[in-house]
Formats: structure tokens, C-alpha cells, sequence
């Protein structure tokens, strides 16, 4: 399933829009961005609560396919346009962690 | 940065500013573009990456930022990360994962998970810690390219 696909069907909003017809792997949640730099998939769909400009260095260090950002957790306006220039993905819901996560995984899983 | 090419193969250098959070990352994201650019696998641009990337933050919450010189051979990818920061006093436990000193306001931005030097370790084909308190701390790594 490509990012877009999966905006379409859950409560997402696009936040900063990289390459939105890659295709996602899995997902994953963590907000120890020290654990997820060293555990992250190559092209997962990625959910935290943890918005700052390091969240964007360790999604790029990844290939993390996308960032969706959790519980409405806001990112800097400096921050947004960093991944604009990036061109990395960046999602946002109100949904807490697990439930987005889980909601994506039956996507994923339903194809 | 500067760029030098000759028998050794391709040398780069950056230099990482202290404190600068905002800014930690971008030298190993420029060698990651650059590997990519070499047509290098992505498994070991992968392990550069990570490894360079946890060394970098390093440099900037442990140390006062320092140098990193990365030589890029057919066989390998060597880092050399550089400091004059306080060093390691106890260099086993320090690379125990979960073992960190990492100041509270470090924590809640998402690092001083104490995986940093575990994770590198787990990167990379060698790794080398030499230091010395009050002097700093030089950390060598080694990701070997594989041999396809
Ligand atoms: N470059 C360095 N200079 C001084 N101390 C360091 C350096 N790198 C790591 N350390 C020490 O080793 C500990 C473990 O490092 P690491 O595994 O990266 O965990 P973290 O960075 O999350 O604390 C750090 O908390 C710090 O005490
Ligand atoms: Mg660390």
C-alpha cells in the first residue's frame, strides 16, 4: 500500500508531503528516537509522539517510508518546512499511538 | 566540508558544532547522499548512517562537537569521529545498552536512550573507542562493503 492510498482511508492530514506513492513495508511505533534510529524498517510507516528536527534526521537515516505524528502533536513551523526541503513525509491524527499504528497495520495487512 | 579524491579513496571531512541540536545529523546525512550518489548498497549506506548518525549526537551532547573524517575505499567505509571532550571514564559500561548520562532536557528530545554506542557497535565490522578523561575521545569505525 502507497502513502496516499492509506491517507485516503484513515483520519490522517498531510503535514508535509514528500514522495507520496512509496510504498510502505510495515509499521512501527517508538518515540526513543535511539531505538528507532536502530530498529526502524527501511520504508515503514512510522508513528510518535516525539515532533521535533531529530524525529526528521532519524526518518531520513531510516527510509522511513513516512512520519505520522500521534495524539496531535504538533511540529515547529521551522520544523515543517525542514521537511518540506527534505522532502520527507510528515502525517498527523488526534488518534493515540497504538490505535493509529493498529489501524494502519490492518490496512497494510488487508491488502 | 571539503572533498579530496586519490588513491585512498574519497575523504570527507565535516566538523560538528557543539550544542547545535538542531543541526546534528547533517554530516551523516551528506555521506548517506553521497554513498547513495556512489551506487553503494543500501544495507551498508544503512549501517553507515545509523552508526555516524548516534556517534554525531554523541559528539554534541557528550562532548563540545568535534570532527569526523570518513574515507570511502572499495572495501570499506571508514569513520573517524574526534573530540576533546571530557572522555569515557568507564568505557565497558558505557557500551552496555541502556547505560547513559545523558542530562534530563537530552531525554525528553528522544535520545539518552543509552543505545547509542550498542547500536553503533551493531553497525559497524570494527570499532575502536580510545579515550582519555579530561583529554576526549576518538571513535574509529569500519562498515565493510559486501563482497557481491
Ligand atoms: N563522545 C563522548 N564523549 C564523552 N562521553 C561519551 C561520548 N559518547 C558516549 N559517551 C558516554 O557514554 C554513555 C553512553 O552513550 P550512548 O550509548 O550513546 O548513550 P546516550 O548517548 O543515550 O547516553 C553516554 O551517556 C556518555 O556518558
Ligand atoms: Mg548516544
Amino acid at each position: 500500500m502507497t502513502i496516499n492510498e492509506l491517507i485516503k482511508q484513515l483520519p490522517l492530514t498531510i503535514i508535509s508531503e514528500g514522495d507520496l506513492s512509496r510504498e510502505i513495508s510495515k509499521v512501527f511505533c517508538c518515540d526513543l528516537l535511539s531505538v528507532a534510529m536502530g530498529k526502524a524498517p527501511a520504508d515503514c510507516a512510522w508513528v510518535t509522539v516525539m515532533g521535533n528536527v531529530n524525529t526528521l534526521a532519524v526518518a531520513s537515516l531510516t527510509d522511513a517510508a513516512c512520519v505520522t505524528l500521534a495524539e496531535g502533536t504538533v511540529l515547529d513551523e521551522v520544523v515543517v518546512e525542514q521537511a518540506k526541503t527534505q522532502g520527507i513525509t510528515v502525517l498527523a491524527t488526534t488518534e493515540p499511538v497504538f490505535d493509529m499504528a493498529l489501524q494502519i497495520h490492518q490496512k497494510l495487512t488487508a491488502e | 566540508m571539503s572533498d579530496q579524491t586519490g588513491s585512498a579513496g574519497v575523504v570527507l571531512k565535516y566538523t560538528v558544532s557543539p550544542d547545535d541540536f538542531t543541526r546534528a545529523g547533517e554530516a551523516s546525512s551528506k555521506v548517506k547522499n553521497i554513498l547513495k550518489q556512489m551506487g553503494i548498497s543500501p544495507d551498508v549506506i544503512r549501517k553507515v548512517s545509523i552508526a555516524m548518525y548516534e556517534g554525531e549526537i554523541n559528539m554534541v551532547i557528550h562532548a563540545h562537537g568535534g570532527e569526523i573524517t570518513v574515507t570511502i575505499t572499495p572495501q570499506e567505509v571508514l569513520m573517524e569521529l574526534k573530540d576533546v571532550g571530557p572522555g569515557i571514564e568507564d568505557v565497558e559500561k558505557a557500551m552496555k545498552a541502556g547505560y547513559s548520562t545523558a542530562p534530563e532536557q537530552v531525554r525528553a528530545l528522544g535520545f539518552g536512550a543509552g543505545m547509542g554506542l550498542p547500536n553503533m557497535q551493531g553497525c559497524t565490522d570494527e570499532m575502536k573507542v580510545e579515550t582519555e578523561l579530561g583529554v576526549g575521545t576518538t571513535i574509529t569505525m569500519s562498515v565493510h562493503m559486501e563482497d557481491k
